[in-house]
């Protein structure tokens, strides 16, 4: 019976309710999906550098996580290779990060073909002369970019020639000479990455690169996916939690206003209800009840709308992934619910002490 | 042995505060209804009938004076116990007929079973109360789609499913023709005296009370003026 009362009284006002559950399922799909793209950019960044193939990282020793700088020496692969016969590829990389965070990186093709053990090339070639490049497909896809268009990188015109699987190391890819004459970083690397013939030997070899080279950072891939992964979401959860904030807010405030003003037209019906004996935790119960069937079909609209939204960014922007993550999907779910039940805990509150008399009286 | 009355107003004051003005309501108004009998209480607009009717339903404070139902005081009684002795007590048929819009004649009924806690029982007085009503066909239309005396008379049956030991009527004709108005009192008669159905009804039609009251209070100025 109350069940019916509570769907009655919602669809009685449908526009109200349908906004009402719109709103709550914005507020769901702001949290997904700013979730779902954060964790996203993190997974791919990874998978990308996962994609190179390599066992060990040798880096500057900075703390920031996109580097734009060159100072390892040209000549330390050679080195390396000669002393440690344990590694079987070891490939330098220059990489320089414009403005639209971006990367573009410069890399010996045949070295790189090598260590991720064959780039599958969709259409074209790889780059032959200092002004081609290859870009991955996603790439390709959001700057509607084909072999033989040209595009601009650092100010300089380049003939794309390839288009490439994605998820190895970069999106943009430049003749490694090239990018050290536009960038005054002839002869050297941003980074180094090193391949095993033995995957196991990377933690006594590790320790071995760290004595001879200190003022470098060395680490396992393995390792600096994790710290990378760690730093990401430590500093994108700050963000992160700024928009669910928000989403929460817009929630609670339009859960708020709906069951407030919807206390206030049925004032007569509660007046009713207290006059034939409902009592503050019947009438309270109501709103509560209506609350939550708003939140729990505004999760399902939500979760809808971020599925949709997920396919929308895939369309429009390919570069930026979306994950639904379904533990988010249940924060968000819960988020949702605990909002909107402190939005509507000030009407409820406000209809069970509504006094009949008063409301009666009116007659 | 005298019988208990079940209302028992004694030197009932109200007074009103308007901004800095005291307005008296009730000025001292002292009855007492036994069970089984059908009351009229009659007053013309602004005598104090329908501050009389909040108050011994439990909805309003007096200023002095006191109530008792069932032999229990008012003013003895928390919000809650007032709240417990109007589901279970006390039914309500109001000038407006104050149906729940969103809900049929049946489950406007019903709810009142559903706060009291009585839901799925009491099913032959139910049957009892439609067919005594004549409202029985009308149970699945929403209170717009009913006469504004079928309204009534499914407010009166609200107002009785729970069987509750007094029936408070305020103004119950006060919104229909003379057609419906005889219906529905003709209702609140039969359920009296079939059912022995203590009845309170406040009206300003000296028909209406002459009609159904076994006894007439007439209210002026906020006292009883007469019976």
């Amino acid at each position: 019976m109350v069940q019916r009362l509570v769907l009655r009284n919602l669809f009685h006002r449908p526009v109200r309710t349908g906004l009402t559950i719109l709103a709550v399922g914005v507020e769901v799909m702001m949290i997904v999906l700013m979730v779902g793209v954060s964790e996203g950019l993190l997974r791919e960044s990874l998978r990308r550098t996962r994609g190179v193939g390599a066992d060990i990282l040798i880096r500057p020793r900075i703390s920031a996580l996109t580097i734009s700088n060159a100072d390892i020496s040209a000549k330390l692969p050679q080195i390396l290779r000669e002393r440690f016969p344990a590694i079987s590829h070891a490939m330098g990389a220059t990489v320089f990060t414009p403005g639209n965070a971006q990367t573009i990186t410069g890399v010996d093709w045949a070295e790189f073909d090598d260590m991720a053990g064959g780039i599958v090339i969709f259409e074209g070639r790889e780059y032959r002369e200092p002004f081609e490049a290859v870009v991955d497909e996603l790439y390709a896809q959001q700057e509607d970019v084909a072999v033989g268009d040209t595009i601009d990188l650092m100010s300089h015109q380049f003939e794309v020639v390839g288009i490439v699987e994605t998820g190895k190391m970069s999106r943009v890819f430049i003749p490694l000479e090239t990018m050290g004459e536009l960038q005054g970083w002839q002869d050297r690397f941003s980074q180094l990455y090193l391949k095993l013939t033995d995957s196991s030997e990377a933690r006594n070899l590790i320790a071995e690169l760290r004595e001879l080279l200190p003022n470098r950072a060395v680490i396992s891939v393995e390792d600096f996916l994790a710290l990378t992964a760690t730093s990401v979401r430590q500093m994108s959860s700050q963000f992160v939690n700024i928009i669910i904030s928000i989403a929460v807010c817009i929630g609670f405030i339009v859960v708020m206003l709906a069951m407030y003003t919807a206390i206030l037209e049925r004032t007569r019906e509660i007046g009713i209800l207290k006059a034939i004996g409902a009592s503050k935790a019947f009438i309270g119960s109501i709103v509560m009840r209506e609350t939550l069937v708003v939140s729990c079909i505004g999760i399902v609209v939500g979760y809808l709308l971020s599925v949709l939204g997920q396919r929308l960014v895939a369309v429009q922007y390919p570069l930026v992934p979306v994950i639904l993550l379904p533990g988010w999907m249940a924060g968000a779910a819960a988020l949702t619910v605990l909002g909107s039940i402190a939005g509507a805990s000030y009407p409820a509150w406000k209809a069970a002490s509504a006094d009949p008399c008063e409301i009666l009286a009116y007659e | 042995m005298a019988i208990e009355p079940i209302i028992e107003v004694s030197d009932l004051k109200k007074v009103y505060r308007l901004g800095t003005v005291d307005v008296p309501a009730l000025r001292g108004v002292s009855f007492s209804v036994t069970p089984g009998e059908f009351t009229a209480v009659l007053g013309a607009s602004g005598s104090g009938k329908s501050t009389l009717f909040h108050i011994i339903g439990g909805m309003l404070a007096p200023t002095s004076g006191s109530v008792h139902i069932a032999g229990r005081d008012l003013a003895e009684m928390t919000d809650s116990q007032r709240t417990d002795l109007r589901k279970t007590t006390i039914g309500f048929v109001f000038q407006r007929f104050n149906l729940l819009p969103t809900l049929n004649a049946q489950e406007n009924i019903r709810i009142a079973q559903h706060i009291a806690g009585l839901a799925g029982e009491n099913a032959d007085h139910f049957e009892a109360i439609i067919r005594i009503l004549g409202i029985a066909h009308r149970m699945r239309h929403k209170p717009f789609a009913l006469s504004g005396g079928e309204q009534q008379r499914v407010a009166i049956a609200r107002a009785l499913v729970n069987k509750p030991r007094i029936v408070l009527a305020d103004e119950p004709t006060g919104n229909l023709d003379s057609e419906n108005s005889l219906a529905v009192l003709d209702a609140l008669k039969s359920l009296n005296k079939s059912l022995n159905q203590t009845v309170l009804m406040i009206t300003h039609n000296p028909e209406a009370a002459d009609y159904c009251g076994s006894r007439v209070l007439r209210m002026k100025d906020g006292r009883i003026v007469g019976a």
